[in-house]
């Protein structure tokens, strides 16, 4: 059956008017807007989760971005848009499904209904020009569309957005988003004042007559909302909003960078990391900071290492393929014991992969990839906020053992938007100058300590301590050293560092009880999705609870003791791993989640997967269909 | 400390230490005898004590190879990297602490092959460093294999039916990218034109690029065949502003006046690979340096942190 589109407007509206709407109330709802290319969904959705922080929602906001810049436009593959969960308290995850759309065509609409993103009898504005199109094939494209759609019991509500924006703008791509932020600010009664704010603030370089233009096509959103939708959505708010600031996982990551007080970055354009060297870019150099954009991804790693040698430690940025790039001066850093920091922006793979979507695949390439042992520390934000701390942390670290820190951020916590505390700025967190007083007499650049690994650094510029540092195997003086016994003792010295390291680590805290039927373990970006699956099963009574790693390298320690309270250990996360029951597939040759075979290799205990590499981060509904499923003994 | 390079390599920090030659030397170094990369060796030693250079602000960067050695046989500060990438490593030393003195070394493997992406970009961000090519024209260190330079026809381990290709020429290419500041060739077998290119390539502010032609004793000895021993097959070029040797000036009788400010007579005399020519070939200093252009006022942690709070205040809500 054909669906029937609800057609609303002045003089055809059910009679429906501010005052007389329905209102629902939910503590939990997600909107989409979604569009071709170019058409500003992504603008309007992040002023729409601004806004909604600052009135005390919880929000999290996650980007929907094709692999190019333009593509085809009406095209279902091509769909361009964002996610808004609102929550009454705070969201750590994208959700489920949608409840409310705005889809700016029937083809991108189409494209995130296949890919099941709509809750079924979810509310979708569709701007309706297209089924009146004068092209054939465009309203056949909307007949089929509309045939397909109609199975799934959606509302579709019709809105004339390009009529409404034409008498605004000559170009309606260019301000259906302000519309549409309209048509939500008036459905979630949203103040318009604050609005407005956010409005002028997203656009504040461009000139005034932009900004009175987008206020213009504003209003006329909440306009015709007003006169013509029957239904508003009520999500309760905090009365008590602390000090608190709303970002992306990226602009998190290069602000800790700025906390951090390091001061040169260097790096080659790759998604989906390069938009923290565009963020440094804007505010690095106030700081002082230089962003060097390298010739190639392993000319940025150099250049980092190089910099971190004469001075104070500096970052790299990068994704998948530009970490494998980089591997060979991984290996150096390790060995010469310079400090670096490298964060890798994870993304789908392996090769060139899924550009701009989420994957947790490039674990054991962080903790093996280089040929040779080269340990080094790994650690995983799990939010925006920890994005933040992470790059405080990981400099820290890399100064003080004198090493490479690789932090693993994704897809998802690049793009999605958060509130988070606004932190307490500490000079304590800086880097200091470098060291450039005398070396002792008979000083060696590689003093090891045998209880710990770690050593002085010798930073240019320090008389009495010249030395040549170098790949090849060396000795306490730096002096290359082809002997067994220095490349024994050497090759103990840097991995002594992380056992070193990890008996300072507190064992990892649980979500929920201490023992039980099953425990969930997971790393970066899941946390929030894990444990909200995790509270749902709990509340069904299932025996389950779950833990968050941090640190990968070296894993948090008392993991054993853990695992062995729970009945079954099972990863959860975003990289490929084979179903046990796939054809062939048997518990020997079974390839599994990176996490899991890490934890396999260091606790003896048969840890189970459930991942998926779908290009979307985890679903809660879907982790709580995984943790029913895989109940030990089934669920009650 | 001034981020400013502008008068370092005319004035120091007051310093009352007097550095001899000796100074500077590191181990024995391990090259086979016969090797060219010993008279570079030597003649930067004389260099440093020449410029009397603090051994503890000058960094000596290299690859990987027989030549890439040289920073363990000297005793500054040095950083003895990965094959190919000592110019990614030199910039970041740069970037980070632009008063440091730079020097750079790489063999033909080194940077015309494995690091040629490095060496075309490090010419156009032309920071102020010495880059020296020890060009003898093959693998040493692996056995022989052939490399970009090895000329066509040359027989290796890897083609040994002689070399397929021409041979690249690193001075052409480099002739050829924008912000090219500072270019000279110069042998291993006269010393004296060795170190006055040196001194030249210290001088100059910005990128100096300085080929080094040598022979490996082992796998390319004959290189230059006659030349070497007969200095009148080589071209000298001479400018008062080009590579000023006058005890070498009555060695060799055939002379070229060329003006190092001349591109494209420069880029001529690059080309023509039939005759060896030792001098100068091109020099600018109106290039702007990348670490200068890069320069960033220095703040206290006090002022960073105000700062950081107005971005914070961006991101408020």
């Amino acid at each position: 059956m054909a669906m029937k589109l609800q057609t609303v407007g002045p003089g055809k509206s059910p009679g429906a008017a501010a005052g007389s709407a329905r209102v629902h109330r939910t503590r939990d709802h997600s909107v989409e807007i979604v569009s071709d290319s170019g058409e500003g969904a992504q603008k309007c959705g992040q002023i729409f989760g601004a806004v909604s922080a600052k009135m005390g929602n919880g929000v999290w906001t996650v980007e929907i971005i094709p692999a190019e810049v333009e593509p085809p436009p009406r095209s279902i593959a091509g769909a361009s848009g964002i996610r808004i969960r609102l929550g009454d308290g705070p969201v750590t995850n994208w959700g489920d499904e949608t409840d409310l759309v705005m889809a700016f065509n029937e083809q991108v609409l189409l494209g995130r209904h296949r890919l099941n993103a709509l809750a079924p009898g979810a509310t979708i504005l569709l701007e309706d020009q297209w089924a009146t199109h004068p092209d054939d094939a465009v309203r056949a494209q909307w007949d089929a569309a509309m045939e397909e759609l109609g199975e799934a019991g959606y509302r579709i509500i019709g809105v004339p957005m390009e009529e409404i924006c034409l008498t605004q703008v000559e170009n309606a791509r260019k301000g259906k988003n302000m519309f549409a932020l309209g048509l939500l600010t008036w459905i979630f009664e949203r103040d318009v004042d604050r609005v407005k704010e956010q409005i002028a603030h997203t656009f504040r370089t461009k000139p005034q007559k932009v900004v009175d233009k987008n206020f213009a096509l504003l209003e006329l959103g909440v306009q015709w909302a007003g006169e013509n939708l029957d239904f508003r959505v009520e999500v309760p708010t905090a009365t008590e909003v602390g000090d608190l600031v709303v970002m992306n996982g990226n602009e998190a990551i290069a602000l800790g960078a700025v906390a951090s007080g390091m001061e040169l970055a260097a790096m080659y354009p790759i998604t989906p990391a390069t938009s923290v060297s565009h963020h440094l870019g804007e505010v690095f150099e106030r700081f002082g900071g230089i962003v060097h954009q390298a010739e190639d991804e392993i000319a940025a790693a150099g250049v980092a290492i190089g910099a971190s040698y004469a001075g104070k430690c500096a970052f790299t940025i990068t994704s998948g393929p530009g970490l494998a790039l980089k591997t060979e001066f991984l290996g150096l850093a390790v060995m010469t014991e310079t400090p670096l920091v490298l964060v890798d922006v994870q993304r789908g793979g392996p090769s060139t992969g899924l550009p701009t979507k989420v994957e947790q695949s490039d674990l054991l390439a962080a903790l093996f990839g280089q040929p040779g042992d080269a340990p080094k520390i790994v650690l995983a934000p799990a939010t925006i906020e920890e994005c933040f701390h992470a790059m405080i942390t990981a400099r820290r670290l890399a100064e003080i053992f004198r090493t490479v820190v690789i932090v693993l951020s994704d897809a998802n916590l690049a793009t999605g938007v958060a509130p988070f505390p606004r932190p307490e700025a500490r000079e304590a967190w800086q880097a200091g100058p470098p060291d450039q007083s005398a070396v002792p007499e008979q000083g060696r650049p590689y003093d090891w300590d045998p209880r710990t690994g770690l050593s002085d650094r010798f930073i240019p510029g320090r008389p009495g301590g010249m030395h040549t540092v170098t790949g090849l195997a060396h000795d306490e003086r730096s002096k290359v050293a082809y002997d067994s016994a220095s490349n024994q003792r050497a090759s103990e010295m840097r991995s002594r560092k992380l056992a070193a390291f990890q008996s300072t680590l507190l064992p990892p805290e649980i979500n929920g009880a201490d023992s039980g039927d099953l425990l969930i373990v997971g790393w970066g970006s899941t946390r929030g999705a894990i444990e909200e699956a995790v509270e749902r099963c709990r509340g069904e009574g299932l025996a389950v609870s779950s833990l968050h790693l941090t640190f990968l390298s070296p894993l948090e320690p008392g993991l054993t003791e853990i695992f062995k309270r729970f009945r079954k250990v099972m990863t959860v996360e975003i990289n490929y791993s084979d179903r046990a029951d796939a054809p062939f597939v048997t518990s020997e040759n079974r390839r599994r989640g990176q996490l899991s075979w890490l934890l396999r290799a260091t606790t003896l205990v048969d840890v189970d997967c459930w991942t998926r590499v779908l290009g979307e981060p985890l679903r809660p509904s879907a982790i709580a269909r995984a943790i029913r499923e895989n109940l030990p003994g089934g669920a009650p | 400390m001034s981020g400013s390079c502008s008068v370092f390599h005319l004035a120091q920090e007051e310093d009352d230490r007097h550095f001899e030659m000796g100074d500077y030397e590191g181990p024995v170094a391990r090259w086979c005898s016969g090797c060219g990369d010993h008279s570079v060796l030597t003649a930067v030693r004389r260099l440093l004590a020449d410029e009397q250079l603090q051994p503890e602000n000058t960094v000596f960067v290299s690859g990987i190879g027989c030549s890439s050695r040289f920073p363990h046989y000297l005793s500054t500060y040095g950083f003895h990297g990965i094959h190919g990438r000592a110019l990614p490593l030199s910039t970041g030393v740069k970037l980070s602490r632009p008063e440091l003195r730079v020097f750079v070394v790489m063999g033909d493997g080194d940077c015309v092959s494995i690091g040629a992406a490095h060496w075309i970009h490090a010419i156009r961000y032309n920071v102020d460093m010495v880059a020296l090519l020890l060009d003898n024209n093959i693998y040493g260190l692996t056995k022989k294999q052939t490399s970009p330079t090895t000329p066509q026809g040359y027989s290796t381990n890897t083609q040994p039916r002689g070399s397929y290709l021409p041979a690249m020429n690193p001075l052409e290419a480099t002739l050829g990218v924008t912000n090219a500041s500072f270019v000279a060739q110069t042998a291993e077998w006269v010393p004296a034109h060795l170190f006055a290119t040196l001194k030249a390539a210290y001088r100059h502010r910005g990128f100096s690029f300085v080929r080094i032609l040598q022979r490996c004793p082992h796998f390319t000895a004959d290189m230059y065949g006659e030349a070497v021993k007969n200095p009148g097959m080589v071209e000298l070029l001479v400018h008062d502003q080009g590579i000023v040797a006058p005890e070498i000036d009555a060695m060799f009788e055939h002379k070229r006046p060329h003006d190092p400010s001349d591109l494209d007579e420069a880029r001529a005399l690059a080309e023509d690979m039939n005759q060896i020519r030792l001098g100068l070939f091109f020099r600018d200093e109106s290039h702007p340096r990348y670490e200068e252009t890069r320069s960033l006022p220095h703040h206290t942690a006090a002022d960073k942190i105000r700062i950081l709070e107005e971005e914070f205040d961006r991101y408020a809500v």
